[in-house]
């Protein structure tokens, strides 16, 4: 008797809760987080969702006044994964804004879809393809970090004059991220002088890489990386057993700490490969090592990366900028969004990893790091600063038109030329 | 032999043919023709190579995968997970101990104990109905996979090849001529060779323990007619619990094999589920020969495909099991009914 009492009772309660918590919700401030926490890249997703938590910490979850509430899509790096995600959270959570995704296809992939839905804002988390805001920009798609060819900035002519590679083959991920880090290189190595002999593009996912790696040419000063995540870390494996000893140059998700943290040694034949990327794990700038005392004391030491990954220094930073904003405005969407979306493209981020501003595609243009893997005083790897390469804009500071003629980073595009105009 | 050569005249022909072509691809130095047609002859024998190994890594995951079908008609979708889960605990007692033997060791006993407690709790319940325990091993595969994130987490893991056995080894095989009349010999790594042995001993110790064992006539008899051999006075119950647990825990090994020359991570449990399921499907299902074959077939085509034709290489398994789905349903090698 007194079970069943308690059983109804309990019953009871819940449908009462049920029926206030709408209530409660109308004032939340729904987000949306989509990150790759499935397949090859899901390291790099962990990393995402704890640079977004370092923000959400820091802002002690309110925006606007507004608590904020976070539901979680999974992607696995395919586009389509990525828009089901999306849809989710716009269709059925009804979230405000989305924060996300993380990989290069799945950003023009949302970006698509942010187009047939103007009521929901979409911030990009980390992709990096740069057909998703040069090709048909979407109104209500921003993104706070730099393109892949924009990560690029100042690491060929390093290679070239610093190092001395005249000839380099590239083996990379066969996918748009990829294709705009290889266009990036490209501009600027062929520009300085250098050849690009040969390209080889796998499928994301390769786990065995033993015959591509049998068919790279023994003729060529250094072979550019562009592969990330698992299949980075089984390309190094297969190449050290190989007996591989080439010079390599590393794309960014190459020399990022979710390669150079992953577990066993392969990682330690990165040591002395030159890179680029949005940011230099030892840059001595007083925000930039705040930010990273931050990650650090936000997790305890076994549940994350030595310092942070990019992709946790890019979902923070979209997160820093919307929950500025909406500081700035007060929580208030009720204008289809329209005040928050004019904050979004006016806001000057003063990044850990220097200031991003946003141009009028809504791209960001901020600041890029060549580096160098090296081994620090605990024995983890980093990349430590080469250069600083300042205001990188989307066209590489190259004229828009004739930037525009090049075309849209493709396997064999661009071609490798001395000059492009 | 002398009865199938007997019996397809013309086969037999083919494959005489090709298998002299192969051997005469392998040993002879390549005419310019062919380079300029085929590329280097470094790479062919590497993806050659690589795709026998790969194969061999195949194998280990889906003869256990095979055989526990072939008895009990239960399609175990949990098997990648068994497989991640062994790779993690090797992983782990060859950071602990530093020694890579003992990893395969424990990690086959953990995992086939732990098949045994799948077998005798949860697959013993609902004997007989197989869509149920198709889905209940989708369930526990799900269930696996989070437990094991929650565990190890998303990094990439590797389990450190031996120094013994690391590095790359010359093979009495030329892969070119220098100009100055030096042979170039391939280089290629030990321990994908060393797995590739232990593969193929592995494939006939189990090859002989079911055609010249007592125990293997009855898996057979099993096979065959399940309720006639339980009618006869045989424990099936214990069979069951035995193929089942070899079957895990061959599944745990090709966990450590995996993680030596590949990587774990998350997601490689359903990677594995898929490559096992695509090379029973070629294979013949419940046919352990119809593995071997199956993952070789496999594993070529991967490796050939990644070299020669990288952009429709994912497509190429795909393709073989289409084909084979199409013209002989039961598999190259499986029975009929």
């Amino acid at each position: 008797m007194i079970k069943r009492l308690l059983c109804s009772g309990a019953a009871g309660l819940l449908f009462l809760v049920a029926l206030v918590l709408p209530g409660f919700a109308a004032d939340k401030l729904k987000i949306g987080l989509v990150a790759t926490l499935e397949g090859t890249y899901t390291v790099l997703g962990e990393d995402g969702v704890r640079g977004f938590e370092v923000a959400l910490k820091q802002f002690k979850s309110m925006a606007g006044g507004r608590e904020i509430e976070v539901i979680t899509g999974a992607s696995d790096a395919s586009p389509d994964s990525a828009v089901r995600a999306v849809r989710k959270l716009v269709e059925q959570d009804k979230v405000d804004f989305i924060i996300g995704p993380l990989s290069g296809s799945e950003g023009i992939a949302v970006k698509n879809y942010s187009r047939d839905h103007p009521n929901v804002t979409f911030i990009n988390g980390s992709s990096g393809a740069q057909e998703t805001t040069f090709v048909d920009p979407s109104d209500n798609f921003f993104r706070f970090n730099m393109d892949g060819a924009q990560w690029m900035a100042g690491l060929g002519k390093y290679v070239y004059d610093k190092k001395g590679y005249k000839t380099v083959a590239t083996i990379g991920e066969d996918y748009s991220f990829i294709y705009t880090q290889v266009f990036g290189f490209a501009l600027e190595y062929c520009q300085a002088g250098g050849q690009i002999t040969e390209r080889f593009w796998v499928p994301l996912g390769t786990k065995d890489f033993a015959s591509i790696i049998a068919k790279l040419p023994d003729d060529v000063d250094a072979i550019y990386l562009g592969l990330g995540g698992g299949d980075a870390v089984n390309f190094l494996n297969q190449y050290l057993q190989a007996g591989g000893d080439a010079k390599l140059i590393g794309g960014t998700i190459m020399i990022d700490q979710t390669v150079l943290s992953s577990k066993g040694k392969a990682k330690e034949v990165l040591t002395g490969t030159p890179g680029a990327g949005p940011q230099a794990d030892t840059w001595d700038n007083e925000k930039w090592q705040a930010f990273v005392k931050a990650y650090q004391d936000a997790f305890p030491a076994d549940k994350r990366f030595p310092v942070p990954s990019l992709v946790a220094t890019s979902y923070y930073n979209a997160a820093v900028a919307a929950f500025t904003v909406l500081n700035d405005i007060g929580g208030d969407l009720s204008d289809g969004q329209k005040k928050f979306r004019e904050g979004l493209a006016k806001i000057e981020l003063d990044a850990p990893n220097g200031k991003i501003t946003l141009d009028n595609n809504r791209q960001a243009i901020g600041t890029n790091f060549v580096t160098e893997v090296t081994k620090d005083e605990n024995g983890n790897l980093v990349n430590s600063l080469i250069e600083i390469v300042p205001d990188v804009n989307q066209t590489l500071g190259m004229d828009p038109a004739v930037f525009k003629k090049i075309g849209i980073p493709a396997r064999e595009v661009p071609v490798c030329q001395a000059s492009y105009n | 032999m002398q009865r199938f050569i007997e019996r397809h005249p013309v086969w037999s022909l083919v494959i005489l043919i090709a298998a002299v072509f192969l051997l005469w691809l392998i040993l002879a130095e390549w005419p310019r023709g062919l380079v300029a047609f085929a590329g280097r002859k470094k790479v062919f024998l590497n993806a050659l190579l690589n795709g026998i190994t790969l194969g061999g890594l195949y194998f280990l995951v889906a003869s256990g995968f095979t055989l526990i079908f072939g008895l009990m008609r239960n399609v175990n979708l949990a098997h990648g997970s068994l497989y991640l889960f062994g790779g993690y605990i090797g992983y782990t007692v060859a950071t602990a101990s530093n020694s890579w033997i003992l990893s395969f060791i424990v990690a086959f006993i953990a995992m086939a104990v732990l098949g045994m407690l799948l077998q005798v709790l949860v697959f013993r319940r609902m004997e007989g109905e197989e869509l149920r325990q198709t889905l209940v091993t989708i369930g526990i595969s799900i269930v696996l996979a989070d437990i094991l994130l929650w565990i190890w987490g998303g990094d990439f893991y590797q389990i450190e090849t031996p120094d013994w056995l690391f590095g790359a080894i010359k093979l009495p095989i030329i892969t070119a001529v220098k100009s100055s009349g030096d042979a170039v010999y391939m280089k290629y790594p030990l321990v994908r060779l060393v797995i590739l042995a232990a593969s193929i001993v592995i494939g006939v110790a189990m090859w002989l323990a079911l055609n010249k064992t007592k125990i293997g006539m009855m898996i057979r008899a099993g096979v065959d007619d399940r309720d006639m051999l339980s009618a006869t006075g045989i424990r099936i119950q214990l069979v069951f619990v035995l193929v089942f647990a070899f079957g895990a825990g061959l599944a745990g090994v090709a966990g450590v094999v995996g993680g030596t020359f590949q990587s774990l991570a998350p997601g490689e449990d359903t990677r594995f589920l898929l490559a096992s399921l695509v090379v029973v499907i070629v294979g013949g299902m419940g046919s352990i020969p119809g593995a071997a074959l199956g993952a070789l077939l496999i594993g070529l085509s991967e490796q050939f495909g990644s070299v020669y034709m990288p952009t429709y290489a994912v497509v190429l398994t795909f393709l073989i099991m289409v084909l084979v789905l199409a013209f002989r349903p039961q598999g190259l090698l499986g029975s009929r009914g």
